[in-house]
């Protein structure tokens, strides 16, 4: 039975409709992460999903009871805040036990409880201390430790990480792939962070306008966006879009990139079409329909490697900006009126304004409809 | 290349000013000191003007009738008498009865801890309400109780004592408590909401979900934090209602009336020789916990009006 499950929800603030019918089910163990532009109603999902809003419509289920009507602390659920929402004027000891002295723990138990999460957490120095006293990083254990201590069906987390430096981010994010493992929990994130996404997830749900446009396992996301915005929103830097139409040649389709120039003809053989071209362009397909090619900047690479077997073209371009992160550049291409980004190794030797060879690898491409922008 | 030009060009922008800095530095020493001079001669002559009546008042209390009566208003007393201090707070007669202020100094304490506590209290949970329990039409309650911040004292007196009186309050010391305390929550509530409405949600959001209730977040969560709000808020109703005079005069009778009232009345009573060394002597005890509550608190006042937000 799924831990959780939200079945056709919808809520609105007055005239503004932040959620349009969400439906979701998470089953134990599951790390659900949601990703989606500010402002497309993550975070008021999660706290629907706590209680702490009402829906407009539709219902939230946990261990299929319907739990709508049921008050925050009664649905066996806690909750990691991205300011941490710390009580200010309470020692860490004391924030992390509020919850059971409130509900009348014995204190042997909460004295229990709280070693034991101190410990996991590497927070047992800090115990004596207030919130003001402590790092962002302290904190943001602390927020997590008082989530922990109650053992609950289910974990919600709102961009817990997000306030932490990019190396302490790192490490925190570490520590909860290490805890969800460890405990089995069962969790709901949200979070702005592409790596994060990614490297946590067991599914990703990805929301767009208070819909979700796209749910499945990470590397399925990433490979088989279903459409320009999750294409775009999922991996970094973003997938290359390039317009153009497809045509029939010699009864295999090809795409024909939008050039000033000489037609550029990309093949596309190999995409698989669904059943939507079979030998000439028939189906929903029209000849000559207008279509966007995705490509990711990793299959972008430079023509001096070597390559082997893969549906590949090659080109000169010239590079137009760049730029070196240690481990690799992203070079920035002029190609058919648009931005083309490659990802280079940091050893290729490349200077803006002079042209360069350049491999696109066309196995791993994505097509797109142009005008419904929904995947082929 | 271009860089680098615009550097230079920053460079010599900047080395302008700093060319004609000493100039200025040359004129300084006595037309400053002339302007620092004459600042210090207004706030010298403001001090002066805000603590001579206290110093007439004092030198007054301790001169004996013999010689207000023949010296200067500002001369120091050639003879210190405490005996009309003792005069003012134990045995001058107000009416018929002549037992000083003494008596109406405890109605008056009797009267303000009461109402200030209540006061207090009550705008506490309604800030803490209308600012984290927000329901619908909470903000024209809110509204409202502003509202009733600018309502004179003058506007609520008869109405309010034909209310006291079908309640059957009328002259009793708990009726002018009430008075005080209705009166008060307009600003005791506004104290606190704001200060509450800087105070993060998700602090609330956080406790609900650790299971506490409205009043287990009050009390556990925002009473802790409000030390600042509430020592602004105790000194603003403390100060208020001790110095209130027309509540007073209007809502209580005979032996229950407050300390303002029988200062009043001590200075205008019409009968023998007015002495003015017990009137000040009076009117220096009347005023003395406001000026004590100031001293002892007034650094949380200042804190507590400019502090803005809380750090988590
Ligand atoms: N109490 C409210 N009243 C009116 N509108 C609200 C309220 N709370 C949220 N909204 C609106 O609902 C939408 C979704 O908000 P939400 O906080 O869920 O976004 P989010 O996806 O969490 O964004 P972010 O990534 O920036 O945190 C926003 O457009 C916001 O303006
Ligand atoms: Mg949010």
């Amino acid at each position: 039975m799924p831990v959780l499950q939200s079945r056709n929800l919808y809520k609105d603030f007055g005239a503004v409709e932040v959620l349009k019918d969400i439906n979701l089910s998470i089953e134990a163990g599951e790390f659900l992460v949601l990703v989606g532009p500010s402002g497309c109603g993550k975070s008021t999902l999660l706290n629907i999903v706590a209680g702490l809003e009402t829906a407009s419509a539709g219902d939230i289920l946990i261990d299929g009871q319907i739990v709508n009507d049921v008050a925050p602390k009664d649905r066996d659920i806690a909750m990691v805040f991205q300011s941490y929402a710390l009580y200010p004027t309470m020692t860490v000891e004391k924030n992390i036990t509020f919850g059971m002295r409130v509900r009348n723990v014995p204190r042997r138990e909460r004295e229990e409880a709280l070693q034991r999460v101190a410990k996991l957490l590497h927070i047992e120095h800090l115990l004596r201390r207030k919130p003001s006293q402590l790092s962002g990083g302290q904190r943001q254990r602390v927020a997590m430790g008082r989530a922990l201590v109650r053992r609950p069906k289910l974990f919600l987390f709102d961009e817990p990480l997000s306030n932490l430096d990019a190396k302490l981010r790192a490490q925190m994010r570490g520590e909860i792939k290490q805890l969800h493992k460890r405990l089995g929990a069962t969790i709901v994130y949200v979070t702005h962070d592409q790596t994060e996404a990614m490297s946590l997830a067991t599914r990703i749900a990805v929301m767009s306008d208070g819909k979700i446009v796209q749910l499945g396992a990470p590397q399925d996301l990433y490979d088989r966006p279903n459409s320009i915005f999750v294409a775009d929103f999922i991996g970094s830097p973003a997938m290359n879009f390039i317009s153009g139409r497809i045509q029939a040649r010699d009864a295999k389709p090809v795409f024909v990139a939008d050039h000033d120039g000489a037609p550029l003809a990309l093949p596309v053989d190999h995409y698989d079409f669904g059943g939507d071209f079979g030998g000439g362009v028939e189906g929903d397909l029209r000849d000559g329909q207008e279509l966007i090619l995705g490509i990711r900047p990793e299959y972008v690479t430079s023509g001096a490697a070597n390559h082997h077997g893969a549906v590949s073209v090659d080109f000169e371009l010239v590079p137009s900006l760049m730029e070196t992160n240690g481990f690799d550049q992203h070079i920035v291409f002029e190609f058919c009126g648009a931005e083309l980004v490659g990802r280079f190794s940091s050893k290729e030797s490349v200077e803006v304004g002079r042209p360069h060879r350049v491999h696109l690898d066309l196995s791993e491409i994505s097509l797109f409809h142009a005008e419904s922008k929904v995947r082929l | 290349m271009t860089s680098g030009q615009a550097d230079t060009r920053a460079g010599l922008m900047r080395s302008t000013p700093l060319r004609s800095a000493p100039l200025r530095r040359a004129g300084r020493p006595w037309t400053a000191t002339l302007l620092r001079g004459l600042l210090f001669l207004i706030l010298g002559l403001f001090v002066l003007y805000f603590t001579l009546p206290l110093f007439v008042m004092i030198v007054t209390s301790l001169k004996s009738l013999e010689e207000i009566r023949q010296g200067s208003l500002l001369g120091l007393p050639q003879e210190i008498e405490l005996t009309s201090w003792a005069t003012a707070w134990g045995s001058a007669c107000i009416g018929v009865s002549c037992h000083g202020l003494r008596p109406y100094f405890w109605n008056s304490i009797l009267l303000v801890v009461p109402a200030v506590v209540i006061s207090t209290a009550i705008g506490a949970i309604n800030g803490y309400a209308l600012s984290k329990w927000r329901f619908p039409g909470s903000d024209v309650i809110f509204g409202l109780m502003l509202f009733g911040c600018f309502v004179p004292f003058q506007v609520i007196l008869l109405p309010m004592a034909i209310t006291l009186g079908k309640i059957g309050m009328a002259g009793s010391v708990s009726g002018l408590i009430l008075v005080h305390v209705v009166y008060g929550i307009g600003f005791t509530t506004l104290f606190f909401r704001n200060y509450y409405v800087a105070v993060p949600d998700e602090l609330v959001k956080a406790a609900k979900i650790d299971g506490a209730g409205f009043l287990a977040i009050f009390t556990q969560i925002f009473l802790p934090l409000s030390i600042p709000v509430m020592v602004v808020t105790v000194i603003w109703q403390f100060t208020n209602i001790w110095n209130d005079f027309l509540f007073g005069v209007s809502f209580s009778q005979g032996g229950s009336q407050p300390i303002t009232v029988a200062l009043n009345n001590i200075v205008n009573s019409t009968t023998g020789v007015k002495e003015y060394n017990v009137d000040m002597a009076a009117a220096i005890i009347a005023a003395l916990p406001t000026l004590l509550v100031y001293v002892v608190a007034g650094k949380y006042f200042i804190r507590g009006l400019t502090a803005g937000s809380v750090k988590g």
